[in-house]
């Protein structure tokens, strides 16, 4: 706990396309190595302290995240007086995220508010009159995540892992009462038992990590199309959202060339908006690249923009389009409601009743803010609350699911092998500890209330 | 009148298991030791049931035995039956639990304690604690004798204002018919220590030739012999069964019936009862839809006809004893000898003590046993002999010895009961110990003997034994991993016939061991060369390789949990200065001051963010500190 490897970015979120990782701990080179291939094929090990390696990020599956420097600070010369790896990116927001989701999956923890200054702190880094600042940005960060902690309470996350946790307990008190009572006529659990209720922990914990679409929305933005006919405001939409937040344009590698997607960060929330560039130039989609290739964007699509022109109503054009949006989240735009017609807007109400609506008009601005805190909505969508940290946050809870999932595959293995169960509930134990860390209840007397509670044990 | 008695380096108040370990430490240390014990037949006495060990416990005695103590040998001494439980469970829960002839115990114990040099026991009861300042200086007996020592250890069990009770009838006592101890608890209190009261309770007695063992299932011991002490061979003694049977409906009617009889829901009893030990009234009202429970028969000993009715604990009226256990198949005719009764004591909440067992306020009293709060003979010896230990080094001025969690199930005890508390009896099991693969009780002497050598409980002889052992494990793993068999049809036959697959390539007999399925003997038939090895050597060898996949695991993360532990909190922290620090943890940490931030962490209601917090200002004190020296 104090001497893991932590990184963090360390630029703020949402700034220019810059970003720095920042990674602090004994580890920090050698979890760095994992995923940086160096241009001339050197090591980060080998280089000196306060050098720049020229090279890329690699994710597990291979794949560049993005063309990276990256500096070796060796402690005790660093700002930690740790081991400092700082990684520059320069693809942008969203390769600054992948950089770091990469990092956390080669094993370091994500890191604290004020973590990275407290250990400068602690290792004589910094001086005396800094250390009250620390100690208020921990308290600070603990009220914070009290809150995230109550806002999880009514989450349906933290409720799956109740229900998890609950079932490993009972397996745990199950074979530990077993164990410490070898005696009593205790009802042992069948080792097939153990096997079928871990295999479908194990699926649950998977099913959480998969659907933890935030986490992959701050990875890889929200893939978000605007669709509606020529002149009812498409362009007007994307440059209100450009105007009011800071874009990104990236031209991301491995895609066609003439794809652009324009990045906008709405409320901390990566909005990838595809194929803008035909957007923009032709202002007609539909006709541009025909019914077809419309269905396959909207199928590529994480959210869907339908605009409809309130003063010109439902045209052709809409009536084509809006039956391909089925079974995707899509929020339908009514603009020009300064200019809006009553009978044809009851017309277009009467259609789109089953959709999300809102109503803008983007000449005056109205609506835009009700569309930003909708956005906002859909990304955190009841996975998890909305707070500051979220993204930290929310990356901690997977780096924990993840580490369940493993030691759950440890305990099916244990049994696959036919390992006694002393190997297993090792296992088991820590699957249910590190659940605990999302919810926020710690280790405690439980096993051994458990037992008793549940067992007529004694002499 | 009092006069001055003696002189003596450390001073042990009472006699039982807690004292006779902490005595025969600090003696064998090389201290002048007194050990005092309120009646000279009860030394080592097991009011309870007449067993050692088991899961955690049998741990426990043969951790004490690789830090120089007693009570493995004299339990492999005198025992009736032995049996190695959980064997179908993995070898870090692999116990060993021993039937004890109780007065063989007792008798070769006490002996034990006469023939030490260094070790003087006497009959007395201890009224008071001799304080000067804040240390210890000694005690003083009823008779008016006064002895002054540098440390005292209190190991009085269950005696501190001791109250028997048996259905309505309630009266002052110890265990067993013995006299309790009342003015040496008003004298702890008179020290500013804190007291608690608990409740435990044993069963009944029953005459051996008032049973009919035909309505009963036997249970032997195992016909291998075993040993709890690492020092010596095994041999099998003569066994002595033990025995099944169960309560009946019927047994739990006339419970029913009489309910309101019991002192423990008519609220006669005050004190908190442990929950693994529950009485059989407890049972039947918690598990009202179990329809029996488990009852054990137990010899007390070779010489008597006492049998001990395990799971038959109670505190119900003895009529209602009588008439319940006589609807128990097998014991229609069960006769009485001694009645059960459930006991209340005075004990000492351990978060007063330090995990040198030295309390917190005076310097040089260290308490250990079952005024400690715990229960079991094993959990009381493990702590009189850390006691003993430290007692002696507080004498001689030397640091206390410390044993951490990850080096023993001592030290899982020791660090729950003063980090923790307790509230109620504890007593040790395994699913406590965080690294139970590595605190095994095959290895208690890889683990510990090395600390006994250095704290001078371990002879010259004993240790080059220990010293081969360690040897002739590590050479035959290198052995093991250097000899590579080919794959011929003669290995896979051996193979395929245990149920393994194949090799496809030369592989070394290392790999080869770790599949589950093969054991030592099998690599013997595959390759020659072997070197003639102890029984013991080829276990270390099976579970050290077998496992050491998690073995590993386990490990790394007693390095990370060490980390922390070895970070000191200084004693001059005031924990209600610390700004920002929960207003839970401040109250806790103030009121435990946990030695280490290791320690601090385990505290419940002490978060993560505390522990930074507790760092910060740690550190920023001691740089104020330094630079406040540089000034001057």
């Amino acid at each position: 706990m104090i001497n893991d490897t932590i990184a963090a970015i360390s630029t703020p979120i949402g700034a220019a396309g810059i970003g720095i990782i920042r990674v602090s701990g004994s580890a920090a080179v050698s979890i760095v190595e994992r995923v940086f291939r160096s241009s001339r094929e050197r090591k980060i090990e080998d280089a000196g302290t306060y050098r720049l390696l020229h090279g890329f990020i690699v994710d597990k599956s291979g794949d560049v995240v993005d063309e990276v420097l990256v500096s070796v600070m060796r402690g005790p010369h660093s700002f930690t007086a740790e081991d400092v790896v700082e990684i520059n990116c320069h693809g942008g927001l969203i390769a600054v995220r992948r950089t770091l989701a990469a990092v956390l999956e080669a094993g370091a923890r994500p890191a604290e508010a004020g973590e990275f200054s407290k250990r400068a702190f602690l290792n004589g880094r910094i001086d005396l009159a800094q250390a009250e600042s620390i100690i208020d940005l921990i308290t600070a960060k603990t009220e914070k995540s009290l809150n995230v902690a109550v806002n999880q309470l009514e989450g349906i996350l933290s409720q799956e892992i109740r229900k998890m946790r609950a079932q490993l307990m009972e397996l745990l008190a199950h074979i530990e009462a077993g164990i410490d009572f070898p005696e009593h006529d205790i009802e042992e659990i069948s080792l097939a038992m153990i096997e079928e209720r871990s295999k479908e922990i194990l699926h649950n914990i998977k099913k959480l990590i998969n659907t933890s679409e935030t986490g992959k929305i701050f990875r890889e933005g929200l893939k978000t199309v605007i669709a509606g006919k020529p002149n009812v405001g498409k362009s007007s939409l994307l440059n209100a959202l450009l105007k009011e937040n800071r874009a990104i344009v990236t031209d991301i590698p491995g895609t066609t060339r003439d794809v652009i997607e324009e990045i906008v960060n709405i409320r901390g929330i990566p909005l990838k908006l595809v194929d803008t560039a035909g957007i923009r130039e032709t202002e007609d989609l539909v006709e541009k690249i025909g019914v077809e290739k419309t269905k396959e964007m909207f199928a590529d699509a994480d959210l869907i923009f339908l605009m409809i022109d309130a003063s010109s109503g439902i045209g052709q054009e809409d009536k084509e389009i809006f039956p391909l949006a089925r079974g995707k989240k899509t929020l339908v735009l009514i603009n020009k409601i300064d200019i809006k017609k009553e009978t044809t807007y009851k017309e277009i109400e009467k259609y789109t009743g089953r959709h999300d609506i809102i109503e803008m008009s983007l000449l005056t601005g109205q609506g835009l803010e009700k569309l930003e805190k909708r956005i906002e909505d859909i990304a955190y969508a009841g996975l998890v609350s909305k707070q500051d940290e979220l993204m930290v946050s929310n990356i901690r809870h997977k780096h924990t699911l993840e580490r369940t999932a493993c030691s759950m595959e440890g305990v099916i293995s244990a049994l696959e092998e036919k390992l006694p169960t002393d190997c297993m509930a090792i296992d088991l134990k820590a699957a249910w500890e590190s659940l605990g860390e999302i919810t926020g209840e710690t280790v405690s007397e439980d096993l051994v209330d458990q037992i008793f509670s549940r067992f007529c044990i004694g002499k | 009148m009092e006069y001055l008695a003696g002189k003596y380096d450390v001073i042990v108040i009472g006699a039982g298991h807690a004292g006779c370990e902490a005595a025969l430490a600090a003696a064998r240390m090389g201290c002048r030791t007194l050990v005092l014990t309120l009646n000279m037949e009860n030394v080592a006495f097991m009011p309870c049931n007449p067993a050692v060990g088991g899961p955690a416990k049998g741990h426990l005695v043969r951790e004490i035995d690789a830090l120089g103590g007693e009570m493995a040998i004299n339990t492999d001494e005198t025992s009736i039956q032995m049996r190695m439980l959980n064997t179908g469970k993995g070898p870090a829960v692999h116990a060993l639990r021993a039937q004890a002839d109780k007065k063989m115990y007792h008798v070769r114990m006490k002996k034990v304690l006469e023939m030490q040099p260094n070790l003087d026991l006497k009959q007395a009861m201890v009224e008071r604690i001799l304080v000067e300042g804040e240390n210890i200086k000694g005690i003083v007996t009823r008779n008016g004798a006064v002895f002054h020592s540098r440390a005292v250890v209190i190991t009085t069990g269950t005696f501190l204002k001791g109250k028997i009770i048996i259905g309505d009838v309630a009266y002052s006592g110890g265990p067993n018919g013995q006299e309790p101890s009342v003015t040496l608890a008003e004298s702890l209190r008179d020290l500013g220590l804190s007291l608690g009261r608990f409740k435990t309770g044993t069963p009944p007695r029953i005459h051996r030739k008032s049973v009919d063992f035909s309505k009963m299932i036997i249970q032997p011991g195992d016909e291998k012999p075993y040993r709890f002490s690492f020092t010596g061979k095994p041999r099998l003694r003569e066994q002595l069964p033990c025995w099944l049977t169960y309560t009946s409906e019927e047994t739990h009617n006339v419970i029913r019936e009489n309910l309101h009889r019991s002192p423990l829901f008519s609220g006669r009893i005050e004190g908190v009862g442990p929950r693994y030990c529950p009485s059989i009234e407890d049972k039947v009202v918690r598990f009202a839809d179990k329809p029996s429970h488990q009852i054990f028969l137990e010899p007390e000993g070779r010489d008597t006809e006492e049998m001990y009715v395990q799971g038959f604990s109670t505190s119900l009226p003895e009529d209602v004893q009588v008439k319940m256990l006589r609807t128990i198949p097998g014991l229609a005719k069960a006769e009485i000898m001694r009645t059960a009764y459930a006991i209340e004591y005075d004990h000492l909440p351990p978060a007063q003590l330090k995990l040198s067992l030295e309390t917190k306020t005076i310097n040089g009293l260290f308490s250990a046993g079952q005024i400690n709060g715990t229960s079991g003979y094993e959990e009381a010896a493990a702590q009189g002999i850390l006691a003993g230990i430290n007692a002696a080094r507080y004498a001689r001025g030397k640091e206390p010895l410390i044993i951490r969690r990850s080096e023993g199930y001592i030290g899982v005890l020791i660090d729950d009961l003063v980090t923790k508390g307790t509230n109620e009896p504890y007593r040790i099991m395994t699913s406590r110990a965080e690294y139970r693969l590595l605190l095994r009780q095959d290895n208690a002497d890889l683990r510990l003997t090395e600390k006994g050598r250095e704290i001078g409980l371990i002879s010259d002889e004993q240790y080059g034994k220990f010293e081969e052992k360690r040897k002739l494990i590590e050479a035959e793993k290198e052995r093991l991993a250097e000899v590579r068999i080919h794959p011929v049809e003669q290995v896979q036959e051996i193979l395929v016939g245990k149920g393994s697959s194949e090799i496809k390539q030369n592989t070394s007999l290392l790999e080869i061991l770790k599949r589950p399925e093969i054991n030592y003997a099998d690599l013997k038939k595959m390759a020659e060369g072997f070197p003639d090895l102890p029984e013991e050597v080829v276990e270390q060898i099976e579970i050290q390789v077998k496992y050491d996949g998690y073995i590993k695991k386990q490990m790394e993360q007693v390095e990370r949990f060490q980390k922390i532990e070895r970070k000191k909190i200084p004693e001059w922290i005031k924990f209600e200065e610390i700004k920002g620090l929960s207003s839970e943890a401040r109250q806790k940490l103030g009121r435990i001051q946990p030695g280490s931030v290791g320690q601090a962490s385990r505290i419940s209601g002490v978060s993560p963010a505390d522990i930074s917090i507790l760092l910060v200002y740690m550190e920023q004190k001691r740089r104020e500190l330094s630079e406040g020296d540089q000034n001057k």
